[in-house]
């Protein structure tokens, strides 16, 4: 029998195809092809106004622009100190998480149920709430200084004091949101790993660790570069995680995100200009392009052959 | 027999061992379980506090001493709260709507139609994939700006109704529809798209309720683009909703009546989850999958 | 209604730049008379479902025509066709009841032809009983067997009173019991519908045994079309005497000199008609017959019991195949050495066929 199946040969047959594909071809061009070049454009167009339309010229000048605003390199350093903590410590902690969860039988689907819950939460609201646990008012110190007390330290105001403190505000609100995802994959993968390995391997005697390194890690490592890379392109892009705990004007917070940085520029009080946007964005995803590209190479040289 | 003896002691041994493992185990996911329920715990504890007694605690108390639903009647009467979720739900049900109309017929197109062309279109649609909604959202923005779109609800909608992600979805599960149930309707009298809504997407309903629900919650919890497109609050979604309540919502800093609007905006995504919890991890996963 | 090819073709083009077309039917140019059922035969991958698939209309010829009765249905596209097509897997809509997957092709009527609900449920439960099935009208086809589901399909296919009605190696998924069983009952429902049927299938035996006539196909090419029995006893070339009975045809490398047939040393037959020369000889299993004095000398390998018969196994230099199989009823059998036999061999059920071409030589 033919594999191809039926087939609608001629003029009719194209048709109909196109037909059935026109509402999305259509959406998709103008919202996303068009958009990708226009992109570029932007960023080369010197002097853009929004207002008139028109600019002075072509060249590099939003590029360097950008790269020489204060806010963007605040923004840059953001989001790699950002994509540096949460990155690593979610990817751990998740995959601890799930190696505990598959170790025990009554109570899994529950804590899995729990587990997954702020994936389902809206960012913005959740957010607030830990504004309110890590903030310091002149009322009261919050309910995290409140046990920062108990254990004999210094409190501090999370959300309008220190830089690291902010940051730290920043990292775990981002981790928490992140789990859910990562949990629910990396769970997944060690349950598709066939039991009769470990079987075949508590016959030869082998370790609790030693199994874990010699047969669990490497038979669910695609999975977790998979993750590591998806948490690094969602890290750069983080940014409606800050708004939740800062707010909206997260450059007088000194904790806006390149993100924040590109919207800023489209929008809001210093916006207009979607020219140093569109170059912002870019650069955004060069990063991300060039970090993915890395992680693409060190996935290949590191994972198991065969 | 000694030796005997000594096989009881090692096993009573390695049961204590695997005992004390277990409970280990239990205790640390006992710990993170705190970790994640506990900012819900905590937004419904302060939203059924009263003003007067939160702004009195110093130090935050664990429970309500004197309960209240009144932050509840504060949250949808003295912020727009009602008319956000009106907003929000007329957005999701016409964006999923749309969407879903959208996909299962580009879906189709891919799955079951031959046509010039399609190979390399499907390439283009892969390509799309790895598009960054934050590199298009510009342009957008410019675009709908022009066509006077913003502050309006097709402004609001349009850029949303189309998903690679789930047109790429929903073709994998299409496809795995028999040839022959085609060929059998085919000879049946059965027209391309009679057969689609007849056969194909009732067999394939699973995938479909699925990618609708994932979308649901995307609507339900979308914020950038929404903040981008309006700034007249007639418009707000939830998420600006919630934004806007807290730059200068209730006047004072009225947390209490913030936390009962949070816990508003957050429970019906967590009904739909807990009536759906196996569809939507199910979804979730295969979303992580995919690569 | 009488089912005409004139001269159908299909070729696919190649899958990648580089290969060859692949001519999946070449050139078919035969009747299948009303009322008939008709087995399509060959191996697995001859083009026999590309035939099916033409004649309903999911696959356009590339040249060539289809005719129904007088009607010239080559454009006709499938869904207005009026076949019935059965298929191997069955192809039942999962989410559909068993009454509900009968009556689907019903709901696709239109015009004058539309049928109320009533109607089209009566209709059901006509078919229902024909295959048997009226006590499972309510269950969904996951819930059933593998025959159960395959009597859905047909009470689906004959339900609109197709003109034509195929198979599409229907029994092919079903265990050995079942597969006997729901053969006789496809032969049992064509005899009382009179519907026109062609049923594909690469069982030479499941051929043999339901068809009034049987179709030959190899490589897309048609061999031969004939009653069962005139295919098996009348072959036209080398393929045919091969593909069909079991045990398979004995084919030997053997020679005509002076109008006698020789394998190798042994003068098996005279007045062999034909002209000097090289020729291959088949002689089928039931063809030999144990003799002491016989011309044919073969070395002994075993005998197989099975009953009513006994198989001799044996060699023979110029035996093509790797053993002689010959069949000889347990009365008749005397064997009196133990590594060796000797056979005659009976004329008609010995078969001559040209060396080059294997097309038939007849020698009388």
């Amino acid at each position: 029998m033919t594999k191809s199946g039926v087939k609608r040969e001629g003029i009719m047959g194209t048709l109909s195809g196109w037909l059935y594909l026109a509402p999305a071809l259509a959406f998709l061009i103008f919202f996303m092809v068009y958009p990708l070049i226009d992109v570029f454009i932007y960023s080369f167009e010197e002097g853009y106004n929004s207002a008139s339309q028109t600019y002075f010229g072509i060249g590099g000048y939003n590029y360097s622009y950008v790269l020489r605003d204060p806010y963007f390199l605040q923004a840059v350093k953001n989001t790699f100190i950002l994509v540096i903590f949460t990155v690593p410590i979610s990817t751990i902690l998740a995959l601890l998480i799930s190696l505990a969860l598959n170790s025990i039988e009554k109570l899994k689907k529950l804590f899995q149920t729990i587990y997954f819950l702020p994936y389902v939460t809206n960012t913005l609201a959740v957010g607030l709430v830990f504004m309110i646990l890590f903030r310091k008012t002149p009322y009261t110190d919050g309910l995290i200084n409140m046990m920062i007390k108990a254990l004999g330290m210094t409190t501090v105001d999370f959300i309008e004091g220190p830089y690291w403190a902010k940051m730290l505000v920043l990292c775990v609100y981002v981790i928490w949101i992140v789990m859910p995802f990562k949990i629910l994959i990396l769970t997944s993968a060690l349950a598709s790993v066939n039991p009769v390995y470990y079987k075949a391997a508590r016959i030869d005697g082998a370790s609790k660790t030693r199994i874990f390194f010699k047969i669990t890690l490497p038979m669910i490592s695609p999975m977790i570069f998979y993750l590591v890379i998806t948490g690094f392109i969602g890290a750069f892009k983080a940014y409606s995680d800050a708004v939740a705990i800062f707010g909206v004007d997260l450059n007088a917070a000194g904790m806006n995100t390149m993100v924040g940085y590109v919207y800023d520029m489209l929008y809001g009080d210093g916006g207009g200009y979607p020219s140093y946007a569109s170059a912002a964005a870019i650069i955004l995803f060069a990063i991300v392009l060039t970090i993915t590209v890395i992680n693409l190479i060190v996935s290949k040289k590191t994972a198991p052959k065969g | 027999m000694p030796k005997n003896q000594d096989i009881i002691k090692l096993e009573r041994t390695a049961k204590t061992k695997s005992a004390i493992f277990k409970t280990l185990m239990y205790i640390f996911l006992a710990f993170w379980g705190v970790v994640v329920l506990f900012p819900f715990y905590w937004m419904v504890l302060s939203s059924i506090k009263s003003y007067a007694s939160y702004m009195g605690e110093r130090l935050p108390k664990f429970v309500a001493t004197d309960p209240t639903f009144e932050n509840y009647i504060n949250a949808f009467t003295q912020v727009p709260l009602a008319k956000y979720f009106l907003n929000t739900l007329i957005f999701t049900l016409i964006t999923t709507a749309l969407m879903m109309l959208v996909i299962v017929f580009a879906a189709y197109a891919f799955a079951r139609l031959d046509f010039k062309g399609k190979s390399l279109l499907f390439v283009g649609f892969l390509a799309l994939m790895m598009i960054p909604n934050e590199l298009v959202i510009i342009t957008n923005f410019v675009t709908i700006t022009n066509m006077n779109l913003r502050n309006t609800f097709l402004g609001l909608i349009l850029p949303s109704v189309t998903s690679v992600f789930y047109i790429y979805l929903l073709k994998e599960n299409f496809e795995q529809v028999p040839d022959e149930l085609y060929y059998a309707a085919k000879v049946d009298g059965t027209s391309d798209l009679k057969y689609l809504f007849k056969v194909m997407i009732p067999v394939c309903r699973p995938t479909i309720i699925t990618v609708i629900i994932l979308k649901v919650i995307e609507c339900w919890n979308s914020y950038v683009w929404p903040r981008l497109i309006t700034d007249d609050a007639n418009y707000f979604l939830v998420s600006n909703g919630i934004q806007e309540i807290r730059e200068n919502g209730f006047g004072r800093d009225n947390i209490p009546a913030m936390m009962a609007a949070v816990v508003a905006v957050s429970l019906p995504l967590i009904i739909l989850f807990l009536i759906f919890r196996n569809k939507i991890m199910e979804g979730v996963s295969r979303e992580g999958t995919k690569g | 209604m009488e089912v005409r090819l004139e001269h159908l073709t299909k070729i696919f083009p190649s899958r990648d730049k580089k290969g060859s077309e692949v001519v999946a039917v070449n050139d078919f140019d035969f009747t299948i008379p009303e009322g008939k059922l008709i087995g399509l035969l060959g191996p697995s991958g001859c083009g026999k479902s590309t035939v099916l698939y033409m004649i309903c209309g999911l696959e356009m010829p590339t040249s060539g025509k289809i005719y129904f009765g007088e009607d010239d249905v080559t454009d006709v596209p499938s869904e207005k066709r009026g076949a019935g097509l059965v298929f191997q897997n069955y192809a039942l809509y999962p989410h559909l009841t068993v009454r509900q997957n009968i009556t689907f092709p019903l709901e696709n009527l239109k015009g004058d032809e539309k049928l109320t609900k009533e109607q089209r449920n009566q209709k059901a439960l006509e078919a229902a009983k024909l295959v048997q099935i009226e006590g499972l009208m309510d269950r969904k086809p996951g819930e059933m067997s593998g025959g159960q589901q395959q009597r859905v399909a047909i009470a689906r296919a004959l339900v609109k009173m197709p003109k034509v009605l195929l198979m599409d190696e229907p029994l092919s998924n079903l265990d050995a019991r079942l597969r006997l069983q729901t053969r006789e009952e496809i032969r049992r429902i064509q005899k009382a519908t009179g519907i026109t049927t062609i049923f594909v299938t690469h069982d030479q035996e499941e051929a043999m045994s339901i068809s009034d006539m049987i179709v030959v196909m190899k490589d897309g090419i048609f061999q031969q079309m004939d009653a069962p029995q005139k295919v098996y006893d009348d072959p036209v070339n080398l393929f045919v005497a091969k593909f069909l009975g079991t045990p398979a045809i004995n084919v030997f490398e053997a020679e005509v000199k002076d109008k006698k047939l020789y394998i190798g040393e042994d003068m098996v037959m005279d007045k062999v008609n034909v002209k000097d020369g090289p020729v291959w000889c088949g002689i089928r299993p039931e063809g030999f017959i144990l003799d002491e004095e016989g011309a044919l000398h073969c070395s002994l390998t075993g005998v197989d019991v099975m009953g009513r018969d006994t198989s001799i196994v044996s060699t023979n230099p110029k035996m093509t195949g790797l053993n002689i199989r010959s069949i000889i009823s347990a009365e008749d059998l005397k064997l009196t050495s133990k590594d060796s036999v000797r056979f005659n061999i009976k004329r008609t059920k010995t078969l001559l066929f040209d060396k080059e071409t294997e097309a038939r030589v007849y020698y009388d």
